[in-house]
This record gives C-alpha cells, structure tokens and sequence, in this order.
C-alpha cells in the first residue's frame, strides 16, 4: 500500500475538525468578551468609568451582531460557493417582518387608537386581521415564521433560478430585481404590513417591556450566542465534504457536475439555510432597534451586505464577521461625523477593496503575517 | 379660400351686429321695471335678437348690479360708476335715489341660460366653446331654440360636436318620445366621456323600477351607450399604448448604452443609471447658461444641451473604464461591486455640488401643449419628441456598430479579443471608446428625462433596474431585442397599470421577468450554438 | 477492480438516480444511432452513428469542427440532440438523463482544458471525484474511511502525484493537471472514459507515460480519445474513427484509416 507524506491527519474528531487549538482560544476569548465582560461593563461599572458601556453601545454593538451573522449568510453562498446575491436584504427584512408581527400583536390595545387592530389598520379602516396574522399573536409560531418564510422563499426562488441555469451576474441581477419588487409591494399599505412605515412602537415581548436595559442585555446576550453557534455552524459545513463540494461548485461547477454531484441541489440547499440566516439575525434585530420598514428591503441594503463580505475576506467566515463590524462601525462614526461623506467612503470602499484587496482585510493580514514569519 | 370667406363672414356679421342697438328700450325698460311676465318676454327678445352686445347688461343684473333712477333710466353700476344702458355712456356723478332692480331666482337661471346662448354667437372659438360645456350641465328646454339656431351656424366642427351633444342632452329629458329617441341616437356619435354618464342615467334602477319607464327609450339608450362606450374604449387602449409606447421609448434610452456596455462588453456597470443622472445635471447646467445668458435663444438651448450631455457623460464613462473598470475585465462580480461603489460617489458628488433637491429643467416652449387626439386624450409633444429622439438614437447606434470603423472594431473586439488584437485592433482604445460611447447614450437618456420628469441625484437608481431588466429580456448583445424588450415591457407596464395601479404593475413585470428568464436564459433573442454558454 | 464496486459506497448511489446499473452483457457500451445536432442551421452532427464496446479503446480523429466535442457533449448529457439515440450500455437512454445522472451512471469526461478544483488539494481533488453517495446530506454526513483514503493513495501513485497531494491543484504544471484530472476519474470509477485530447500540454514523456497508462486501462474500461497528436494515437489505437462534419468518414485500423482515399483527402485537401 503507498504510503501518503503525513503531513495531515485525515480523521479527526468534530472538535478538532472545526478549529485547531489556537482557533478555539480564539473563539472562547470572543464569546467570553461577548458574553462575560460586555455585560459586566455596562451593568456593573458605574457610569462615568472607563470600563462603563453604555446602553447605546450594547444595543449597537447587538446590531452588529446581528449585520455579522447577514455576513456569515452571505460568505456561505458568495465567498464559498461563488453565488453573488443581491437579494440577501429581502430575507433579513423578512424574518423582521414576522418577528414584528408578533411585536405588534404584543401591543394588544396599547396602541394609539386602543383598538385590537394594529394603528395601521385602524388607519386604513380594516377591520379584522387579513389571513396571514393568523397565529402571530404565539411567539413560538412567529420564530416558526421567522425561518419558514425566508426559507421558502429563497428555496422556490432557488430552486427555479438554479435548475435553468442562471448563473454569475444574471442571478445576481434577478435577485437585484427580486428585491426590488419586494420593496415595492411592502410600500404598499394594502400589502398589510404597515406600508413605508412598516412596524414600530413596540411595547414588549413575551409580556416583558421592551425598552429596558436588561431586555437589552437579554436581546444582545442572545444575538451573541446565536452568532457563535452560526459561526460553528458554518465552520461545520465548510470543513465537511459538503463545504468542499461548494467551493468545487465555485471553482469549476462542470467538473462537479461531470463527476455526478448535482449542482443544484447543493446550491439550492446552501441558498436556502443562508436565507434562514439572515431571517434568524432580522427577527433579532428588529426588537433591539424597534423599527422594521421596507427600506430594509432596498437593494442598496442587500449590496451593502457583500461589501461587509468583500471588506471582511470573501471565503472567511472570521473576515465576514470582521468586515460587517469594520464597515458598520464606520457607518455609524461617519454618519455622525461627516455624514455628507459617508457615501463617498462607502463608494471608495467598494471600488478599493475589489481592486486592491481581493482577500479582504483577512486576507492582507494573513500575507502580512507569512511575510512576517519569512524574516 | 373657404377659410377666408368664413372669416369675412364672421367678420361682417359682428360689424352689423355692433351696429345695431343691442337691447331696444323697449325691452330693457321691461326688463327692468316689468312684472315677471313682461321681464320674460323681453329676456326672450333678447335672446332671438341673438346680440352678443347684451351680455355686459345680462351679467350686471345676475350680479345685482342693475339700478333704476327715478328718470326711468336703467344704470349698469360697478363700484360706484354707472353707464347708462341704453346709451352705452358713462355716468358720472350718479344720480341719487336709485332702486335696485331685483331678480327672483327662477329668472336668475333663465338669464344665465341667455347668457350662454348670446355667447354661442361670438366670433371666438373659445367663448361658443365654454358656451356650449356650461349649457351641457344645466340648460333647460328654453335655451333649446338658441341653440339650434347657433347649431345652423355653427361651423367648426369641434363646437358643432359639442352643440350636438348638448342638444341632445336636453331633448333627452323632453317630452316627446320621437324627439328623445332621436337625440339618444344622435349621442351615440359623440366621443365625449360626458355622454357615458348622460345614457347611464337613463339606464339606472331605482329598487325594481327603472327611473326611465319608457322600455323603447332605455332599448334605445342600451344601443348608443354601447357605442359610445367601445368608441370610448378604444381612444383609451390607444391612449394607453400611446404612453405605453412612450415609456418604452424612455427604457430604451436607458437601455441602450447597457446594451452597449454590458450587452457587447459584458461589463456590469451599476453606475450606468448615474451617468443618466449625469446626462440629466449636463442638461440642467446648460439650461441655467441660456437663462443667465442667451434668454432670447432658450427655445433652442437642447440643440446644446444633446450634445453636452452627451460628452459629459462620455467623458465620465472613459475616465471610469480609464481608472477603475479596466482593471476588472472577466471578472463580472467584481466589476458589479466596484461600479456600485462607483454609482454611490456620484450620487454623493451631484449632492455635493447642486444639493439634495430636484432642480427644475424647463421644456422649451415648442414642446409644451400637445395633440388633442379625442375629448380629454392628449399626447404632449414632449413625449411625442422624446419618442422620436429614442428613435433616432437608436438608428445612429446601429450605423455606428455596423457602418463604422469603431463599430467593426468594436464587433471584432467582442468576438474575439486576442485575434482582434494579433490584426492591429488596438484592443484596450476601443475598450475605451466604446464604453465612451455606451456611456454617452446614457447621457442622452439623462437629456431626454430632463424634459419629462424630475431631476435629482436619485434619478438614475430609479432606471438602473428597468435597464438591466430590458437588456436582460432582450438578450445579451442584441440591439433587436432591446428596442422590442423595451417597447414591450412599457406597454405590458402602462396596460397593467390601467388595470391594477402602477405599483402591482411594476411587481407583476418583475415577476414575469423573473420567470420568464428561468424559462429562457438567453433572453427573447437567443444566441444559440455552441458558444451560447461559454 | 469489480470488488470496489459492490462494496460500500458503490451501491448506495445507483439506487438515488439511476435505477438501474448499465447493462453491458450483450453487445456495446456505447451505442450512438443517427445522432444529428445543429446550431442556428450550423449542422454540427449530421446522422452520426457509432458503436464502442465494452473493454474498447476507440480513438477518434478529425479535422477542426468535425464534431468531436459535440459528440462528446451529447453522450454526456451537455447538448440534447435533434434527433436519434444515445444508449449507454442496453437500457440507459442518455438523452433523458442530466448530466449529474449520466456521470453517476459510469461515464466519467476529461475536458479539452485540464478542469480541476484549483484551490482545493490535490488530495482534496480526488476525494470529490471518489465513487460515492454524491447527495446534498450524503456529502454533509461523509467521513473518509481508511479504505477511501488507501484508494485515493494508490490513484496518486498511479498518476506521480503522490508527493504534492497536500498541495493546492492550482500550483501544478499543466501537464500535471491533466494527469489529476484523469486520476479523478479513476476515482469515479467509471464504465467509460471520455478523454478530450487527453494529452495536449504534455511533454514527450509524459505522453508516453499516458500512452501507458491507458493501455492498461482498456481492459477495465472502456475508454473514447479524442486526439490530434496522431504519434499518441499510432501508439495506443487499435481502432481508429474519423469525423468528418458530423458523420463518420472512416473506421478500421490505423493502418486501414491511413490508407484510405476520402481520409486523406480531407486532411490533405483536395
């Protein structure tokens, strides 16, 4: 039998599959910063310290959170899978909506007009719940709605996008124009989901007010510990055969395609769970900012999400979480600094990165570190 | 010679009827002492007298501005002047001790219906015009032999029509059968939408009963409604494919330069709606010089400011293929990213430079106003222009890519690339150029836009995916079936509108854009072969 | 070779897909009858028939545009004919199947370009290609078996890669992608190879070595070359086809082909 150089052990177990040693102190590091010191420093050091967070930091830094789990979602299907999406705005805004019509529902007779109804519907004189508020008010049926309906969505999309074929930039198009054709139906009021104002003035979840600090905390907590199980998530799909499978898909899809897998249903599957993704951070991110509208939808919205991607390090599932943090935060110094030249920024950034950084900050980081290394 | 005849004409019946005194004495005494009965019959001979010169008196006394001096003279007073009516001369100082002429209201109507028939009479199209769409609502039986009588006159045929119809709308409510009959069947010819409504209210139900009782003259009113209502129908299915053409006229510009840029170089550019916006600001900008400095040439300020915007988008194009998209060749995501980037500065900058606000781009006055194809359809002629000009800009692309030089320079680049390069075509110029000139129609378009809609740094997002959508349907890399995606899809837009609003409209093109590339992915116009996916 | 076959992996795949295993008892693996394929009115089959055997190794031959590729994009399911049929084996009609079903059911393409997964390893490269469960959850549950790995280990050897296995698919010579590509499909396993100028690239040894290398294959399986290095194919050929826009011009023996009229007035001109 000959013998393979051993250079790589091939069998190893999940734990070590997923992160080497060095990467799993990383990860603990992380989630003990997020999840332990964050925590304590806006609860516990007075305000006025230097250790003091304040309740606007945590509830941005939460958004963020939720915008780097959009990034991991996306890296999945473009940087590993070589599927550039333009629609990935829709699915975010989605799981807002049915997160936020359970939020509305939770209002009961709170509301302006005291009535059953939602303010929006009193205002557009209807007078019953159309059919598909049904259940909303069980907050277990909303977090149901959450996942299904991005993911039914992407999955009929996907699956008639991908068995014709439609590949590179004309599906990036066509979700372009998915998007856009989903902005313009949540404009309209008839649609039933509160038209350009869409939903706001939440009172509170599962009969617990919302605007708290520690339902602040209790949303930030969670949206940490959802990002690390996705990020495990995704290392376990990228490191499995199925991961391999994808990157093949992206690389060169005949030759996938000749040697018997089915390309569409890889893709279709990876399409699907990444719009799940983004359902999931949408229905977490519209309780801790308190608004969802259709402007989420814009697809301006959804290219800004392969920027954070690209920003990041398209194949890096760190990088995208890296890059949503790097260009949000950017956004929101900017918009308070300079807020006329926040697009200016914006754009350069777009233009700069594909030109110069096709690895993204990870990327150059890395080279940087084997340079390192060679002196 | 006709036409000059009929102005003699006019013109010698309005001297005669100057001529003559407008009311007798007579009459006006009547008028304004007499009991109601006698005030009738002189409002009577007022009206066969036919005189537009009586108006004047008419409208002081529905004003209350009619006032008797103990002389038995009638004074027309306004603001403290009075003429004397019978003389036509000025009064001054009034005489004291003037009563009020007083109308009762029944008289009222009667003088505005003798209001209406004296200026059916008058010499300008216009006034008989008004005339005749303010008896249609409330003339009664009365004014009936006025109208007849400036029927026979009448000699234009768009006032002619109008009498027509108001005659019979107010024989419709006459007594005599055969009369109520007739006039029904004389609106069957109208095309006015006022007759829709005039037969419908024979026609309606009052719980089981029908207000009309006469089943003859609701059979008769069933027939000319539905005349008037397919005629009706078909001014507006011309109406819609007029705009519907009009529309895909303004895709078609947008989509051009797309077709251009990504249909023949296959490069992605997102920021293809912003040098639209950038042909839009070129026009604005040029406008403003003409204002500060050639007001007396402004009509003619587009003959400038085609091809300004023109080279100034153009010229943004080449500098961005110079500086950024040339880097990015075969790589079409990347290319998507980086023009997006791109799209954004722009957007920025215009914010920059003329502020967040649309800015106001006039039509020159040859442009405003339009064709008045039916009652209440017109086509402006700005729209009309622009049709034309996608047109022609069309025509010049095509002699550009097949009768040129860089048009053949352009295909060879396109096919292929190293072959075209090994012969002596300088590969990377003719990138430039002809993204240049994809560029440049954008910048036409932004022109054109200018003239019909608002400008503001938003206006090419609005346009980036209707274009990509044309281009898309059309097939990459045919002129063909650009200008057939784009005419399409503006009627199938401007008739859906018609029947669900503009917004479900545009959701339901999408959708079927959507579906219908997953049924062809190679668009209406298929390049088939074994190339077809490389 | 066959004990690979109905052990493990090999079994679970056939039943997801294809519902039947070829059927190659009697008579040919291949069997092509009046295949006809045209472009825009460009005719690029024209009533093309041909026959492989199982065990066979065939070489086409023929000038530019002849219809080579095309043939070979309609046995793998790539283009759909206008008209005729496609069997592999007695009972599978390529012209219903994907290309997916058509590689699952044994017929493994190397294309005209060396077609690998540049940034995965070569090791990484020949796993992929490996004869297995190929569905979504299959490949997400999948973990390589000693035996698996043994495989791929004696594909490496087989193909001189064995000591770059580690490394990225990109970083190897032209040459050497041709070689993996072929190792990958050693790795499907499949009943017949269709190798699209399998040699182009390679250095003079290099050829040889293939030449080798797919004389021991024929036996196994049965094995399509299409080639213009006409040396290459003197060496390997024992029947020899030439395409001539769409059709067959000849078949025979090198020898046979060489000498006849029509073949040589084609390649010669007239």
């Amino acid at each position: 039998m000959p013998d393979l150089p051993k250079t790589r052990v091939m069998e190893k177990s999940l734990f070590s599959r997923l992160y080497g040693p060095r990467g799993w102190i990383a990860v603990a590091v992380l989630a003990f910063i997020a999840l332990v010191v964050f925590p304590l420093c806006n609860i516990a050091a007075p305000a006025g310290s230097f250790f003091h967070i304040s309740d606007y930091a945590v509830s941005l830094v939460g958004k963020f959170m939720c915008y780097a789990i959009v990034a991991l979602a996306m890296d999945l299907i473009w940087g590993y899978t070589g599927i550039l999406s333009l629609g990935h705005g829709v699915f975010f805004a989605l799981g807002g909506y049915a997160m936020g019509m359970y939020l509305m529902r939770s209002i009961g007779h709170d509301g302006v007009y005291k009535s059953d109804l939602p303010d929006f519907m009193v205002f557009l004189d209807w007078k019953a719940y159309p059919w598909y508020w049904k259940f909303t008010d069980n907050f277990w049926y909303a977090c149901l709605l959450v996942m299904l309906v991005p993911g039914a969505l992407a999955f009929i999309f996907g699956f008639f996008a991908f068995r014709s074929r439609i590949k590179g930039v004309y599906f990036s198009i066509i979700t372009q124009a998915m998007t856009f054709a989903f902005m313009l139906l949540f404009f309209r009021n008839d649609t039933g989901f509160g038209g350009n104002n869409g939903f706001t003035d939440f009172k509170r979840i599962l009969g617990v007010p919302i605007a708290t600090s520690s339902m602040r905390m209790t949303l930030f907590l969670l949206s940490a510990v959802v990002l690390i199980l996705m990020l495990l998530m995704a290392r376990y799909l990228i490191t499995s055969k199925l991961g391999r499978v994808l990157t093949a898909i992206r690389d060169a899809e005949s030759r996938v395609m000749f040697t018997g897998y089915n390309p569409v249903n890889y893709k279709l599957f990876i399409w699907t769970l990444s719009a799940v993704m983004c359902g999931i951070a949408g229905a977490l991110y519209v309780p801790q900012v308190g608004i969802i509208n259709p402007s989420e939808m814009s697809p301006a919205n959804s290219i800004e999400i392969a920027i954070w991607v690209a920003v990041g390090g398209r194949g890096s599932l760190v990088g995208a979480i890296l890059g949503a943090g790097i260009v949000n935060f950017a956004k929101s110094w900017f918009t308070v600094a300079f807020p006329e030249y926040w697009l200016f920024f914006l754009g350069a950034l777009f233009i700069v990165v594909t030109l110069f950084l096709p690895t993204g900050v990870v990327g150059w980081f890395s080279r940087f570190a084997k340079k390192e290394v060679k002196a | 010679m006709r036409k000059f005849l009929r102005r003699f004409l006019a013109c010698a019946l309005w001297i005669a009827a100057f001529n003559c005194l407008a009311v007798t004495p007579d009459d006006l005494g009547k008028l304004a002492l007499g009991e109601s009965d006698a005030k009738e019959a002189a409002l009577a001979a007022i009206i066969n007298a036919g005189d537009e010169s009586a108006i004047p008196l008419l409208q002081a006394l529905m004003d209350d501005g009619v006032q008797t001096g103990p002389d038995k003279k009638v004074y027309i007073v306004k603001d403290g002047k009075g003429i004397d009516a019978a003389t036509g001369k000025v009064v001054d100082p009034l005489p004291d001790n003037l009563e009020d002429v007083v109308i009762a209201n029944v008289m009222r109507k009667e003088i505005g219906v003798a209001i209406a028939a004296l200026r059916l009479t008058s010499p300008d199209k216009s006034v008989r015009l008004a005339a005749a769409k303010e008896l249609q609502g409330n003339a009664e039986e009365d004014a009936l032999p006025a109208l007849a009588k400036a029927l026979a006159k009448e000699s234009d045929p768009e006032v002619k029509a109008m009498l027509t119809l108001t005659q019979a709308s107010i024989q419709l409510h006459g007594k005599d059968k055969a009369t109520r009959i007739t006039a029904i069947n004389a609106l069957a010819k109208s095309n006015n939408p006022n007759t829709k409504t005039l037969l419908l209210g024979l026609l309606e139900k009052k719980g089981d009963q029908y207000t009309e009782a006469d089943p003859q003259v609701r059979a008769a009113a069933q027939e000319s409604l539905n005349a008037v209502q397919s005629r009706l129908s078909t001014g507006e299915r011309y109406a819609q494919i007029f705009s519907g053409i009009s529309l895909g006229s303004i895709l078609l510009l947008a989509a051009l330069g797309l077709a251009i840029t990504y249909g023949l170089m296959g490069v992605i550019n997102m920021a293809h709606g912003e040098l639209i916006m950038v042909g839009a600001y070129s026009t604005y900008f040029v406008q403003n010089l003409f204002k500060a400095h050639a007001p007396g040439a402004f009509d003619w300020y587009l003959l400038v400011a085609v091809p300004v915007s023109f080279m100034v988008a153009a010229a943004v194009g080449m500098v961005l293929e110079r500086v950024v998209i040339r880097w990015l060749y075969g790589r079409p995501l990347e290319t998507l990213l980086a023009t997006w980037g791109i799209s954004l500065m722009l957007i920025q900058g215009c914010r920059t430079i003329f502020g967040a606000q649309n800015v106001a781009v006039e039509n020159p006055v040859w442009m405003s106003g339009g064709v008045e194809i039916m009652t209440d359809i017109v086509l402006p002629y700005s729209r009309i222009v622009i049709i034309g000009f996608a047109f022609a800009v069309l025509l010049l692309v095509w002699v550009m890519l097949t009768r040129t030089r860089l048009g053949l320079f352009v295909r060879a680049v396109t096919q292929n690339r190293s072959m075209a390069a090994c012969v002596g075509v300088p590969t990377k110029r003719i990138d430039t150029w002809c993204f240049g000139l994809g560029s440049g129609i954008a910048g036409l378009a932004g022109c054109a836009l200018s003239q019909i809609g608002n400008v503001g740094p938003d206006l090419g997002q609005n346009y980036i995916v209707d274009s990509f959508m044309v281009v898309v349907l059309g097939g990459v890399g045919q002129l063909a079936g650009t200008v057939y995606a784009a005419m399409g899809l503006g009627i199938a837009n401007k008739f859906l509108e018609g029947m669900a609003g503009a917004v479900l409209a545009k959701i339901c093109i999408l959708v079927f854009i959507i579906v219908f590339i997953q049924k062809r992915p190679q668009g209406l116009f298929a390049i088939k072969g074994r190339f077809a996916d490389a | 070779m066959s004990a690979v076959h109905s052990t493990g992996a090999g079994e679970g795949i056939t039943d997801r897909i294809v519902t039947e295993e070829v059927d190659t008892l009697k008579g040919p693996i291949l069997y092509l009858e009046e295949i006809s394929v045209s472009f825009d009115g460009f005719k690029a089959l024209k009533k093309l028939t041909l026959t492989i055997e199982r065990g066979e190794l065939r070489c086409i031959i023929g000038p530019n545009g002849a219809g080579k590729t095309t043939m070979m994009d309609v046995i793998t399911g790539k283009t759909r004919p206008q008209s005729g049929t496609a069997f592999f084996g007695q009972t599978i009609d390529l012209t219903k199947l994907s290309e997916p079903e058509i590689a699952t059911a044994g017929i493994g393409r190397k294309f005209q370009k060396p077609t690998v997964y540049e940034k995965h390893t070569v090791f990484e490269n020949l796993e992929l290609a490996m004869k297995s469960d190929k569905s979504v959850f299959a490949s997400l549950k999948a973990k390589l078996s000693g035996e698996s790995r043994d495989r791929i280990g004696s594909v490496l050897q087989e193909i001189s890669l064995t000591d770059r296995a580690y490394e990225p698919a990109g970083l190897l010579s032209h040459g050497q992608k041709q070689w993996l590509e072929i190792g990958m499909l050693l790795m499907q396993e499949p009943k017949l190879l269709l190798l699209d100028e399998p040699v182009a690239g390679m250095t003079d040894e290099e050829t040889m070595k293939s030449a080798d290398l797919f004389l021991t294959l024929a036996g196994k399986y049965s094995v399509v070359v299409v080639e213009h290095d006409m040396d290459f194919v003197n060496k390997i050929a024992k029947t020899v086809t030439v395409l001539h826009e769409g059709s067959v011009l000849a078949e025979g023996t090198m020898d046979q082909v060489q000498n006849d009229e029509r073949v040589i007035e084609v390649y010669l001109g007239r």
